[in-house]
Formats: C-alpha cells, structure tokens, sequence
C-alpha cells in the first residue's frame, strides 16, 4: 500500500465523501417506480439527484486532486468493492418505507452536520461543495424527520415498524463518527472535519426527533464498522456496483 | 401531531405557486397529503423542481368552494353584452402613452 501524503489523503477524502452521496442516492433511485405515491416517488427521487450531484463534483475534485486525470466515471464506474469507502449505513438494502425513512433520517441529520462544518473547510473546494451540499441535505432533514414523527406518531402499526427500522439501523450509526488515518492527517490543516465532535449534536438532533415521534432511542451502543476505514462492506454491497457498475464494465468507455 | 389519520386514502392539497416576488401565487395543480406539512413538502418536491417558485401555498381542496359549470349561462353571460363595463371609451392622452 502506498503510504499515506497529503495529496493522496485529499483524493481518498473527497472521494469518501463522494461514495456515500453514491451510495445512498443510489438506494433512493431504487424506489423509482415503486414508492408508495407519486408524491413520495417525486421526492425521494430529488433526494437522490441531490446526493448523486454531491458525489459528482467530490469526485470530480478528487480527479482533480489526485493530478492523474481520473474523471468522476472513474471512480463511480471502475473502482472495485474494496475501493468504496461509504458508510455503512448508506448501502444496508432499503427495506420497507419505515427503514428507507430512518436511514434518511440518521443519514441527513449527520449530513447537515457534516456540511455545515464541511463549508468551514481551509480547502475552498471543499467548502465550496459542502456549502452547496448543506442546503439539499437539510431539506432532507426536514422531509425524512417530518415522515418519521407522522410514522412513529401514527397508527399502532407504523409506530412499531417505526421503532423496529430503529432498532434495525442503530448499530449502522456508530460508524459515522469514526476517523480515518486521511482524515486524522488532513485535519492538522484544518481540510476535514473532526467527525468525532458531531456526535452530541447528532445525538440530540436524532432524541429531538424520535421524542417527538413518540420512539425511543436504543441503549445498545454496539457499532458495525469496516467499510470507512477498511473498504469490509455488508453482504449487500456487491450487488449495487454490479447493478451501477453494469453498463461501464460492459462496454468499457461508453458514453451517452 | 395528536389527531391519528384513520382514512385510507389522502386529502387533495391545491397547490399554489409564487414564481418571483412581486408576482401572485398561481394555481399549479394539486398533491395527496396527510396533512398540510406534508402537502407543502411535496408540493415543493412535485413542482418546483425546475425552480418554478419562490413561495407555496397549499389549501385543502375540500375549503374551495367552486361554482358549477352547469351555472355557467347564469352567472357569466349576462356581463358579455356590457361592453360599457370596458374602459374603452377614452381617448388617452398621447403623454400618458400605453396603458
């Protein structure tokens, strides 16, 4: 492995950053032609325009970073499993509405944290990026908190499917909070986010909520990591670059 | 939200739509909703997406009372042959320019 600078820390950062707006806009697009309404279709389908658009231009950057003339396809297209650096959490399956929900909720409630300090950032691009980022994910906050209250505050039967999808996801959760070696290395210069410090916030922004919607927050603190800092994903994972991925590795080069 | 929604289906939401300040809000369509939060989040998701507005007004359907169409002779026709009621009768003066 090749050691750690930081020119390569930069590249590996934005493209983390970059894999999970993939990876979860990815699970959102599946819903297309299957949610529950049109209205709901309309929205999560925007919700996964806006995260696909942040990994566009982190990769993008990180291409540009990187100094090898490596474009946004090539990290979306022709990286391996082991490659992608997501969050756990953004590539478990999408489950039912309840579970599509909560993991929109946890995901965006960390994300409008992250870009808000992301915007912050000493490397302009990347401020530039997470202060555009941070007015699609709190609106994505708003739509996935608002779901969750009328979801855990609403029949009997939406309120344990609620819980459940809770319960589920927690330990998904930890995750987010971790720091990688690029990450410890550009925080010295101000360049990342010390994730470690959104955790409070996090976990009072996420009670807040389940409060209000009537849930409890688990007491089981156990967390499942590996793919943010070790490229070791869910069993699930495979199947989403070989569903995105299809077309690229197919015909190597094409473009439409 | 204390009132648990039994029915099946959704309320009908109007949805009106300011394009630019200054501008009134227009009637754009309408959206399924279990209540008015939700109607203005999709509302916002279902037609604002190529940054129509600038400003949503969601209504429930069942608040708009609206008159019938089979009204129609009764209630319209009779302003057709007051041409009087048009301000068309002035001459404007050449300094007031278009009106």
């Amino acid at each position: 492995m090749t050691e750690l600078n930081k020119v390569n820390a930069l590249v590996q950062y934005a493209a983390q950053i970059g894999d999970n707006g993939l990876i979860i806009g990815h699970r959102m697009s599946e819903w297309c032609f299957r949610a529950p309404s049109i209205e709901m279709e309309m929205a999560l389908m925007n919700c996964a325009l806006d995260l696909i658009g942040q990994a566009r231009e982190l990769y993008t950057y990180a291409g540009e970073a990187g100094g090898e003339g490596k474009k946004e396809d090539d990290f979306a297209y022709l990286r391996d499993e082991q490659d992608f650096r997501n969050l756990l959490l953004a590539e478990v399956p999408n489950g039912d509405w309840g579970d599509t929900i909560v993991r929109l909720f946890f995901m965006s409630a960390y994300n409008k944290l992250f870009f808000t300090e992301l915007a912050k950032s000493t490397d302009a691009e990347l401020a530039a990026i997470g202060a555009k980022s941070l007015k699609e994910v709190t609106y994505h906050l708003r739509f996935s908190s608002e779901w969750l209250i009328r979801l855990g505050d609403g029949t009997e039967e939406s309120h344990r499917r609620a819980q459940k999808s809770i319960d589920d996801l927690w330990a998904y959760t930890g995750e987010l909070f971790t720091m990688t070696d690029a990450e410890n290395l550009l925080l010295e210069d101000g360049i990342s986010v010390d994730v470690t410090a959104l955790k409070a916030d996090w976990d009072e922004l996420v009670s807040q909520i389940l409060d209000q919607a009537t849930l409890s927050v688990p007491t089981n603190n156990w967390a499942q990591s590996g793919s943010k800092s070790d490229g070791r994903h869910t069993e699930y994972f495979g199947y989403i670059i070989t569903d995105m991925q299809y077309l690229q590795r197919r015909y190597p080069g094409c473009e439409w | 939200m204390t009132k648990q929604t039994t029915e099946k289906e959704w309320p009908l939401w109007e949805v009106f739509i300011r394009s630019k300040a200054g501008l009134d809000h227009k009637h754009c369509g309408s959206v399924h909703a279990s209540d008015a939060e939700i109607a203005l989040e999709s509302a916002r998701d279902v037609y604002t997406r190529r940054s129509e507005g600038i400003s949503i007004w969601v209504v429930p359907s069942n608040a708009i009372t609206a008159s019938k169409p089979e009204d129609k002779e009764s209630l319209f026709e009779p302003a057709d042959d007051k041409i009087y009621r048009h301000p068309t009768f002035y001459d404007i003066p050449k300094g007031a320019g278009k009106m």
